[in-house]
């Protein structure tokens, strides 16, 4: 069972696939771009669709999906917690 | 390249200018708001027709009635319609219309309704619909080579999975479609913010990538000016949000799976304006799905690839719209909705080139005549792009 999926190694969040994600779940990632899983512990209840974040990320640090530049972090967030518009926003507008 | 791709064939009208149609639509055209009940007076009459009413089209000036004027007459031309009533409540713009549609050589007729009122109108109307449906009914499908069908992608209430599986999905098709010829469109302006400089790297030669920097410029400077505080409020929707996604870059990351990972942009097209040759075009265009359609159908598109996330609804009265999804909530809550699933991507079950495959599979059932989810449930969103006030 695949639980998230990461585009490509570099990024820092994944995004859920499955629906009923909770806190202390263990989960199973699928990066796409290696071909690779790896393991996580949900440290957040998060919805089918949202992302989590896969390595720390300090405030103002560039948030990377797609290994491109999705936004900035606003409040610190750890790997395993649901990554979204509370903690992180556009540079753009 | 799939050399048997290249080979395949779909079942078409061929129309008089010599593209070639999906559908075969008699369509009741009013030009303005004041024209709709007496065109869908016709639609009812005659068995066969379809109106399609619309808010504009009185005392726009300038660029904005031009776009009007290449929106009507596209939508007439498109080869999915077979022949086209004109009404206007005055005859010099019901003419204007019908004389630009009748550029391709189909059946068009016009009627005014100043100086007969609606019920005369309507008279006249329907005994030209009633010539015309019967005629169309007698056109037969012939067999077609794959580079005469004109392909358009948009995506709506996207979410993250969008971005990882119906998107890239399109993308894989898209990149298969490319060498055979075929004509493909893609667009939405302010939705590749963010990711403008990746398909800025991806068109043909620097003319092409100076004219779509030119209309990606434009449009952010449209937003700057109209915006109260960001586009938070809107870009990201509401929607986009609930499903996950946080960003206008990811999003727009996202939206830039559709278009593959080998086809280059070949040119940059006006809203509703006709391609003038094969290959991928980008269209400056609003991210709304159903203007955005309208405008793919308008510019002479005729099978249309949607993917969705949330479980976007759409449809378009002339184009047949395909909705894949890989977000396996939507495509077990709204299945109705989803002529493509392929939420196996996310679990490994399915590579995208299997992806890629169900959905040009989808594409030349859907060309053949089998109705998509949209055209069975009757959504026919036919919207008009407005650039500014009237007068």
């Amino acid at each position: 069972m695949i639980h998230f999926v990461v585009h490509d190694e570099g990024d820092s969040v994944g995004v859920v696939v499955v629906e009923g994600v909770k806190a202390g779940q263990k989960l199973t990632g699928w990066i796409m771009d290696q071909d690779r899983e790896i393991q996580m512990d949900a440290k957040s209840d998060i919805p089918i669709g949202h992302k989590l974040a896969i390595k720390p990320l300090a405030k103002d640090a560039t948030v990377i999906k797609y290994g491109v530049d999705i936004g900035r972090v606003v409040a610190a967030i750890q790997p395993g917690e649901h990554a979204h518009v509370h903690n992180i926003k556009t540079k753009r507008w | 390249m799939d050399m048997s791709l290249g080979r395949s064939t779909f079942r078409g009208y061929k129309r008089e200018n010599g593209r070639v149609g999906v559908r075969n639509h008699v369509v009741i055209l009013p030009v303005d708001d004041l024209s709709n009940a007496a065109a869908l007076a016709v639609e009812n009459n005659i068995k066969g027709t379809m109106a399609l009413p619309h808010p504009y089209g009185r005392l726009q000036f300038g660029a904005d009635l031009e776009l009007h004027f290449r929106t009507l007459i596209g939508t007439g031309s498109n080869p999915n319609v077979a022949a086209v009533v004109v009404i206007c409540i005055e005859d010099k713009w019901a003419k204007k219309v019908a004389d630009g549609i009748a550029a391709t050589g189909k059946p068009v007729a016009w009627f005014g309704i100043e100086q007969h009122g609606d019920h005369d109108t309507i008279m006249r109307a329907s005994r030209k619909a009633k010539e015309f449906v019967q005629w169309a009914s007698e056109l037969k499908r012939e067999e077609r080579p794959l580079k005469e069908l004109w392909v358009s992608t948009k995506c709506g209430e996207s979410d993250t999975t969008s971005g990882c599986g119906a998107n890239p999905t399109v993308g894989n098709a898209f990149d298969k479609l490319y060498p055979h010829g075929v004509t493909m469109v893609f667009g939405e302006t302010t939705e590749l913010t963010g990711g403008e400089h990746l398909v800025a790297a991806r068109c043909r030669t620097d003319e092409v990538r100076k004219k779509f920097q030119f209309v990606f410029d434009r449009y952010q400077q449209v937003v700057d000016r109209h915006k109260t505080s960001d586009l938070m409020d809107s870009q990201p929707t509401k929607g986009n949000i609930e499903g996950g996604l946080t960003t206008i870059e990811e999003k727009a990351l996202g939206n830039i799976q559709k278009i593959g990972r080998q086809c280059l942009v070949d040119g940059v097209l006006d809203k509703a304006e006709m391609p003038t040759g094969p290959g991928l075009w980008f269209m400056d265009s609003s991210s709304a799905a159903a203007e955005m359609v309208t405008l793919c159908a308008a510019a002479g598109f005729v099978v249309h690839f949607f993917p969705t996330g949330q479980g976007n609804v759409i449809g378009n009265p002339i184009l047949p719209v395909i909705k894949l999804s890989a977000n396996p909530r939507t495509v077990r809550t709204m299945s109705e909705h989803i002529d493509v699933d392929v939420s196996g991507l996310l679990q490994r079950q399915m590579t995208p080139d299997q992806a890629g495959d169900k959905l040009i599979e989808c594409m030349f059932r859907t060309a053949n005549g089998r109705l998509t989810a949209a055209e069975a449930l009757g959504h026919r969103e036919f919207v008009l792009t407005r650039l500014y006030e009237s007068a």
